[in-house]
């Protein structure tokens, strides 16, 4: 009994996201006749919120540092273009090289943003922020202004999004690997522990000799090489790569994971509450049309979900603490 | 083999602008309890610094077993079992009990994956040998900052640490958690450890030391056998000069009552509190640390809204639902923690003692800086501060002299009570007996004072009355502070019967 | 009487005035700027001769003055350590609301005393639910009243835009009092009266009090929470404005009108040295700062440059400024060298 009751309190993040999700698709079940839960409409909603969710886990390492990156739709879209640039010139290439040069991008695009943060000291939502401003006019530049439409892909590439590894499309299984590997990276490894100690006190995390500029540094690294998978992955998807390519997407990722219960102060936040935060996005996304919603009522009915859970949250956080007290019977 | 486990020699280490140590020895002794003693400022917690790595000397050599050792970072001693229990918990709050103790030395496979189970049982362990059964999977921050310090303690043995620093381990324990501090402190010796520790207490030191180093100054000036050195010949010492009475408390006849509190309550913190107040009266609010005495004072001051409970000021209620309404009807209170809620660090003496009494300098709406900078030269003057000009931050200030500017800062405002929550907790001797003195003049030109404290003697010594709070709730009052006895204020602290 | 205390027993006199230091003047960050300032307009002279003429520059400020209303406001934002990203939004959706006024047979002069209301409740929103709840970063609620207020905007007009309005109304945007732009005259005043609200009134002081410590500032018997509430209302409120001027200039209204200009206005604002970790700045350094950028823009337009170069250099420019007073007081120690070239972590 008292290891259930253990188990609820260390994840009721995750415990009333589910809640909130099943509610959510059952309501929508519903109101769609059906059309929701069905096994096509199940492997579309995966496949959408596959790159909002590989993004997600990016993003929460950094926030557990208690930074921020606002550079990641630039990142992407630099990515994108500089990968699909080089397929355009040269139809032959390998998806699999395309892929691992637009990760490269990324991860150097990260590597700046990690040492302006890490050894500089800048302020990480104004060095990402003015580095969003070079990544993306890098972008114009690279593209000359011009699109990488889908004649210009090759089939192989385009494949990448459309085919599926032993049923499972292969942006979901990209994702599930990202997680999988997240998930071990942050919770038994040495170095995640360590993202979570800078997180939770740079200076202690000095003193027990931790490297923080390295964790620092590495943390916006791993961002900006995610940052460039899910570039190349988004253009593929999209078949169209462009100087606006995921303009303002940073604050997608941003929203699941403080769905997620990342606190934006640091140190805390969990991939599974991420996962979920993430899908809880791409369900609403996913379900609006179904139920008839304007695609004009979309973004606002995101923009106050977003808002509700945070302060619902907070509401739940202070009553937690009022009963505590109360408990304390003086 | 030397004589000493650790020695260190002449070492010099040089911030920017200040020399924060200056030529300093200190021997330790293997399987001794070595006292350091010092004010603040002398140059304590840099010397524990230099000892674990996190600082390198500009000069100076160290000695382990004999053997010179250079530290170049906090893992090199870490590695030369070396360990410390800083002043400021520098745990993580957000991770498990098991984590902060292996942080940096975790338990893994083979493969390079962290073996959870093993530290979980190991920390359950280590915590079991010092006599405490926290759950190594809770969260740090859910504990108490007594338990915290145990599970630093548990760090610093898993760490097979032979030499361990503890940093005013005591400084927010309460009598009984010192107790048991005492005591694994003592295992942690008898077990062969080292120990330096750090305190303000002299309590601590005659407990557990047998050996005390003095600093002054971030200058080193002598070490002696505790038994060797009374009180008065090592206050001097620290204060390089000797302080012939400390409690300058002036004779006050009180006039009418001032200030009354009824039934002050709030939920989870303290309930039915009540007591009064004399103009030229000075009441000491006493007990363990986490009875409630500054949450009381937080609900008189509006901080909390208080939820149940009435105020009067000179016989009239008054409503206090924030600190513009305590200061408006007269009411000032001194917070305890000075560098985060009474001062702003990179602030200006001047623009600090103004900033609760801006209107007093405005005309229309514009501030008058003149008039600013004049008033706060004479109140920083009247406190004796030391400064060369209002213009100097008060982070270039000694905690003493901070403290002094937040008095300057209060008697700006138009008061009739005042409230000093620990005013001389972690200033050195000199500025204590300085704000001593300004306390009995406040209470001497008819203000009503509240001082809350934990130390004994200050209570003893500066109280008309005592107020002792056990759990939340008036224990009792004793009206006659001159007749009262250290063993009866514990008694009525203390949980007995 | 001071005198008497030093000899009583050894304490210092504290001085009450001081001397003018030059170096504390030379220092200063806004002199930084003034030089950024000084190589832009070395830079555009020399490329363009055109540029040096009264008219052009100012119908270049006509261009980026818009943003500058907002500045203002952002800047108490950022001092008190806080945040606004939904400046924009509010600019939107107030634009909207007035043009949907206008359409639905409302006169003009009420629309755009609604669009002020509806850009002041905006502001006052953000900062109620930050007031109220104050676990609550603003980084995060104004993420999410961004994507709220811009979503009514498309919502009220889909993809629609409504212009057409009366020919007084494009005054706001391209009107001149002699030779100078409306705009720039009420940017001056608005300039003005900010600096004093912030230089010599007990709001800007307690402003900064807050960006350094709320906590002390609430011991300090400061009503932070009504502070707070006011800066971020005025900060809708001058979105608001800045609304009725674009539109003004554009002659139209749409859903995604501004997008992407709070991160402009937060840009100048931290350029002009106001610390986004709360307490630091002055009104001199943004308006400096607004011109750096602005003339920047200008000047690199005028030969030509790629809106997507300036968009680079406006950037680099953002970090390299926020670098500098680190990189000062880092570079002075050695271990800033070695911590690039060795592996041990530098010491603080």
């Amino acid at each position: 009994m008292n290891n259930i009751k253990k188990f609820f309190f260390s994840n009721v993040r995750e415990l009333s996201l589910i809640l909130v999700i099943i509610f959510i698709s059952i309501f929508v079940q519903f109101r769609s006749g059906g059309n929701f839960l069905t096994s096509e409409n199940i492997r579309d909603l995966f496949t959408e919120s596959a790159i909002l969710a590989i993004l997600s886990v990016g993003m929460m390492m950094v926030i557990i540092t208690a930074g921020i990156d606002l550079s990641i739709g630039a990142v992407m879209a630099l990515a994108g273009m500089i990968g699909t640039t080089l397929l355009k010139n040269n139809q032959a290439l390998s998806p699999i090289i395309i892929i691992l040069v637009a990760i490269l991008v990324g991860t150097v695009c990260g590597m700046i943003n990690g040492v302006l943060v890490s050894r500089l000291r800048i302020l990480p939502i104004i060095a990402t922020l003015g580095m969003m401003n070079v990544f993306r006019g890098i972008t114009y530049i690279v593209s000359g202004g011009g699109w990488v439409l889908q004649n210009n892909m090759s089939q192989a590439f385009l494949g990448v999004a459309t085919g599926s590894i032993l049923g499972i499309n292969n942006l979901v299984a990209i994702a599930i690997l990202i997680y999988v590997i997240g998930y071990i990276f942050l919770n038994y490894t040495r170095t995640g522990r360590q993202i979570y100690a800078v997180g939770n006190s740079e200076e202690s995390a000095m003193v027990s000799g931790i490297k923080t500029k390295k964790i620092l540094w590495l943390s916006y690294t791993l961002m900006g090489a995610i940052a460039g998978l899910a570039g190349i992955l988004y253009v593929c998807k999209f078949a169209a790569a462009q100087g606006e390519t995921a303009v303002g997407y940073e604050m997608n990722v941003i929203a699941a994971c403080v769905l997620g219960g990342v606190s934006i102060s640091g140190g805390m936040g969990r991939v599974q509450g991420v996962l979920l935060g993430a899908l809880m996005l791409g369900i609403l996304n996913n379900a609006m049309p179904l139920i008839n919603v304007s695609v004009f009522w979309q973004e606002a009915v995101r923009g106050l979900i977003i808002l509700l859970s945070v302060i619902s949250n907070a509401i739940i956080q202070r009553n937690v603490e009022v009963k505590a007290l109360r408990r304390r019977n003086i | 083999m030397s004589e000493y486990i650790l020695e260190l020699r002449g070492i010099t280490k040089i911030f920017p602008g200040v020399k924060a140590l200056d030529n300093v020895h200190f021997q330790l002794k293997e399987g001794e309890i070595h006292a350091l003693m010092g004010e603040n400022g002398a140059g304590k917690s840099t010397f524990i610094k230099v000892i674990t790595g996190v600082h390198e000397p500009e000069e100076g050599e160290i000695f382990l077993n004999g053997k010179k050792v250079v530290f170049k970072n906090p893992k090199e001693a870490q590695k030369m079992s070396i360990a410390a229990i800083y002043q400021h918990g520098t745990a993580y709050q957000h991770l498990s009990v098991t984590e902060n103790i292996f942080m940096g030395h975790e338990e893994l496979y083979k493969t390079g994956i962290l073996n959870w189970k093993k530290m979980h049982a190991d920390a359950r362990k280590l915590l079991r040998e010092l006599g405490s059964d926290i759950d190594p999977k809770t969260n740090m921050g859910h504990l108490t900052v007594a338990e915290q310090q145990i599970v630093e303690i548990a760090k610093a043995i898993s760490t097979n640490a032979r030499i361990i620093i503890m940093d005013e381990p005591t400084a927010a324990l309460s009598k009984r958690e010192c107790e048991q501090l005492y005591k694994i402190t003592e295992k942690l010796r008898d077990d062969g450890c080292s120990i330096i520790f750090i305190s303000h207490r002299f309590e601590d030191m005659y407990r557990l030391a047998s050996r005390v180093t003095v600093f002054r100054d971030a200058k080193y000036i002598g070490t002696w056998g505790v038994n060797e050195i009374s009180n008065d010949v090592l206050i001097s010492k620290m204060v390089g000069r000797e302080i012939t009475q400390i409690y300058p408390k002036q004779k006050v006849d009180f006039g009418e009552e001032i200030f009354r509190v009824e039934g002050l309550s709030k939920v989870g913190y303290y309930k039915d509190v009540s007591f009064s107040l004399r103009k030229g009266e000075i009441l000491a609010m006493t007990g363990l640390v986490g009875a409630g005495r500054t949450e009381v004072c937080h609900g008189i001051f509006g901080i909390e809204t208080l939820d149940e409970g009435k105020i009067y000021l000179e016989g009239k209620e008054v409503k206090i639902k924030s600190p513009l309404d305590a200061m408006n009807a007269g009411i000032g209170y001194l917070p305890e923690d000075r560098q985060k809620q009474g001062l702003i660090l990179d602030w200006s003496i001047c623009d600090n003692i103004t900033l609760a009494t801006l209107e007093k300098f405005t005309k229309g709406t514009i501030i008058n800086r003149k008039k600013e900078r004049a008033k706060a030269k004479e109140l920083a003057e009247m406190v004796k501060t030391k400064a060369l000009s209002v213009f100097d931050k008060a982070n270039s200030l000694s905690g003493g002299n901070q403290q002094k500017i937040i008095v300057a800062k209060l008697l700006n405002s138009d008061l009739k009570v005042v409230i000093l929550d620990e005013p001389t907790k972690g200033v050195d001797v000199g500025a204590k007996a300085q704000i001593y003195e300004i306390m009995s003049k406040l209470a001497a030109q008819g203000y009503g004072v509240i001082m809350i404290s934990s130390e004994m003697p200050e209570v003893l010594g500066m109280a008309d009355t005592i107020l002792v709070m056990k759990e939340g709730r008036v224990s009792k009052i004793f009206e006659n502070a001159s007749e009262v006895t250290q063993e009866q204020i514990l008694e009525a602290a203390m949980n007995i019967g | 009487m001071a005198e008497q205390v030093m000899k009583s027993d050894g304490t210092r006199i504290v001085a009450s005035e001081r001397g003018f230091s030059f170096k504390r003047f030379i220092l200063q960050w806004e002199w930084m700027l003034v030089l950024m300032l000084v190589i832009v307009n070395i830079i555009n002279i020399s490329f363009s001769p055109n540029y040096a003429n009264f008219t052009n520059v100012m119908n270049a400020m006509r261009d980026f003055l818009d943003k500058a209303i907002v500045v203002f406001p952002m800047a108490f934002v950022i001092m008190l350590g806080e945040i606004d990203i939904s400046v924009a939004s509010i600019m939107a959706l107030s634009s909207v609301i007035m043009g949907v006024c206008f359409k639905s047979g409302i006169p003009m002069g009420t629309a755009i005393i609604i669009a002020l209301l509806v850009g002041t409740a905006c502001g006052f929103i953000n900062g109620i639910i930050l007031v109220k709840f104050k676990q609550l970063s603003s980084m995060i609620v104004t993420l999410a009243t961004q994507i709220i207020f811009r979503g009514i905007a498309s919502i009220l007009l889909e993809t629609n835009s409504v212009g057409g309005f009366p020919s007084w109304f494009n005054q706001f945007g391209w009107g001149k009092v002699g030779s100078v732009p409306i705009i720039l005259i009420f940017c001056i005043v608005e300039g003005l009266f900010f600096a004093y609200l912030l230089h010599f009134t007990k709001f800007g002081r307690r402003t900064y009090a807050m960006g350094n410590s709320v906590t002390v500032s609430r011991f300090s018997g400061i009503k932070t929470d009504k502070i707070k509430l006011i800066i971020f209302t005025v900060t809708g409120l001058m979105s608001a404005v800045a609304a009725v001027f674009l539109a003004s200039k554009m002659g139209s209204v749409r859903p995604d009108v501004a997008k992407g200009y709070e991160l402009d206005i937060i840009a100048m604002v931290v350029l002009g040295g106001v610390s986004s970790a709360g307490g630091k700045g002055n009104i001199l350094g943004t308006v400096l700062s607004i011109l750096v950028i602005g003339l920047l823009r200008y000047g690199l337009g005028l030969i030509n440059v790629q809106s997507q170069i300036i968009m680079v250099i406006v950037g680099a420019l953002l970090i390299i400024a926020v670098a500098i007073p680190n990189l000062k007081s880092s570079i002075g120690r050695p271990e800033f060298l070695k911590s690039f070239i060795k592996k041990t972590p530098a010491k603080n």
